[in-house]
């Protein structure tokens, strides 16, 4: 697997992560032996296996759809400064 | 230790707010040498209310008095909870996490938060975040404490008053540095115990277990925190048992040693110090049987790491910049500022593990490598499954050696680092309860030994740690 430095800036910009060029030289050292590391993962037998994304069984939960207690308003803007009397102030779109 | 002092609390022998300060002042002073506490709750209200109680008769509770320490990545009403990552620096949460909230109902006191690697991406507890102290070995300060609940294992093993702490799990945080601190670790099964009021790091992975002195506490802290709850769907609505009344016999208890644990990357006096202890249960009418588990152990380590960051990569995407936490002026357009405040705020491994994660998601590679890591782990289930057929528990050893110096863990690249959970990743991987407790020392320094079993099988955990530690 070849990890450029194009290809670490391009994921860090999908994390929407900037990154010096001194983290770009170190991270794209460091993947690199990942990915040289984890590539024993492709010896392992997997054929007709299904994929796990948990380790027991999950059943979907509903509830009843009625209206419940929520999170007072005034409450949830009091963890931050950028808001107005109603709502909380986010960056410009464009 | 905990069962006595609350029998004793809950009869006024004991004056709680003097006891309650005591406690604090005790923890203040070692938290000054070894760091392990982030955030300190006001522990003389909750101290009040409790004498209140005594005085109008309706002390009640399990924890009566007990204090309890919380990993900082869990949430505790007005305490100050970051997960030990500037990002979340002022985020002062509205609720107390489920786990929290059933300490207090059984009359806990909350002591403070303990600290830990950085939203728990560490094996040492070396990756805390900017701002924040790494947390010493309570018996070496050059060593590290082992991680990610690092401020909690610390904790338990310094604190010399009746206390549990809260510690969590993905890859091996509970188990882990209870055995570099020699003291007891309890990781429940996926689903034991209410995930609520955590701050994710990978869904499918996450526990919050106990850390205590003794099997008897951490079982205890065990049987309060565990049970369904309705904010997490992922709870299990089995009833809980008791974990405090399992007799500690093995007679006829077939152990699985499993054979590429106990290989040639594990400490020679580590090896042999967890060999004598299962002798040791022989003796006492175990039966020893030889298991082999090449998926976990060949696999676990890439397969945890892939799938684990994954999800790390999503559930840290909700960190930037706005409603709670780190904040900076409004300048720029979204994508920027942020990119500015992630950047500015996530230490070096969390960005690591957001690259790792994000790249194992994108178009192109995920077949490669998050669906082939999600394939393999259903394989180290089924191994688990057969594995179980044949033996009620598992026993190796927590870690491959003792408690590495800071100074040697620097010189460690990140793969290397990775290379701590080597034992742990499996059990977590498929979602087992496992522990672990002390089983002698190499030099000073403790060893564990840990004890797996089948999914919502606690108590045969508890039976054969009672069973080591009374012998």
């Amino acid at each position: 697997m070849d990890v450029t430095p194009e290809l670490v800036k391009k994921v860090a910009t999908n994390a929407r992560l900037v990154l010096t060029p001194d983290e770009i030289k170190r991270f794209q050292k460091e993947l690199s032996e990942m990915f040289e590391k984890f590539a024993i993962l492709q010896q392992a037998n997997t054929k007709n296996t299904k994929p796990s994304f948990h380790p027991i069984d999950i059943k979907n939960v509903t509830r009843k759809d009625e209206i419940g207690k929520c999170l007072d308003r005034e409450e949830a803007l009091s963890l931050t400064k950028h808001r107005t009397d109603k709502y909380f102030k986010g960056p410009k779109v464009i | 230790m905990i069962k006595k002092f609350v029998k004793e609390a809950l009869s006024g022998k004991i004056d709680i707010v003097a006891h309650a300060l005591k406690c604090l002042e005790q923890a203040e002073k070692i938290n000054q040498e070894y760091h392990y506490i982030t955030e300190w709750a006001d522990v003389e209200t909750q101290a009040k209310k409790l004498a209140e109680q005594l005085k109008n008769g309706t002390a009640k509770g399990k924890l009566f008095g007990v204090m309890v320490t919380v990993k900082d990545g869990i949430c505790v009403k007005g305490v100050e909870t970051h997960a030990s990552s500037a990002i979340l620096k002022g985020y002062k949460p509205l609720f107390n996490s489920t786990v929290v909230q059933r300490c207090i109902d059984e009359g806990a006191i909350i002591l403070g938060k303990t600290v830990q690697d950085e939203f728990g991406f560490g094996g040492f507890a070396v990756n805390v975040g900017k701002g924040f102290q790494k947390p010493l070995n309570p018996v070496d300060k050059k060593r590290a404490t082992g991680g990610s609940s690092g401020g909690a294992a610390g904790a338990a093993a310094l604190f010399d008053f009746p206390h549990i702490a809260l510690g969590e799990s993905t890859g091996g945080s509970i188990v882990n540095p209870a055995a570099l601190c020699g003291v007891v670790g309890i990781c429940p099964t996926y689903g034991r115990v209410s995930r609520y009021g955590l701050l994710d790091y990978s869904n499918s992975l996450d526990k919050i277990g106990p850390l205590a002195k003794t099997v008897e506490d951490a079982a205890l802290g065990l049987e309060v925190i565990s049970g369904h709850d309705s904010h997490d769907s992922t709870t299990s609505d089995q009833a809980v048992p008791g974990y405090t009344d399992v007799p500690g016999v093995v007679q006829g208890l077939r152990i699985g040693i499993v054979k590429e644990a106990f290989g040639e990357t594990i400490n020679n006096d580590v090896r042999k110090a967890v060999l004598e202890a299962v002798h040791k249960l022989e003796q006492h009418g175990a039966r020893k049987i030889e298991i082999s588990l090449p998926y976990g152990m060949t696999y676990g380590i890439p397969t945890y790491f892939l799938l684990s960051t994954a999800e790390a990569s999503t559930n840290l995407a909700k960190y930037c910049g706005m409603r709670y936490g780190a904040e900076e002026q409004l300048t720029g357009v979204y994508n920027d500022y942020f990119a500015r405040v992630r950047s500015n705020n996530f230490g070096d491994e969390a960005k690591r593990r957001i690259l790792l994660g994000t790249f194992a998601r994108m178009a192109g590679q995920r077949d490669a490598f998050y669906t082939k890591a999600a394939q393999v782990r259903t394989k180290i289930i089924e191994e688990y499954e057969q594995a179980f057929k044949q033996v009620d528990v598992l026993i190796t050893p927590t870690v491959p050696m003792a408690s590495p110096t800071f100074e040697e863990i620097k010189k460690l690249t990140p793969v290397q680092c990775y290379a701590i959970d080597q034992i742990t990743v499996a059990p977590n991987l498929a979602g087992l309860p496992h522990m672990s407790v002390p089983c002698g020392k190499t030099g000073n320094l403790p060893i564990g030994m840990m004890i797996i079993a089948p999914h919502f099988n606690e108590q045969k955990i508890i039976q054969v740690a009672n069973a080591w530690t009374h012998q």
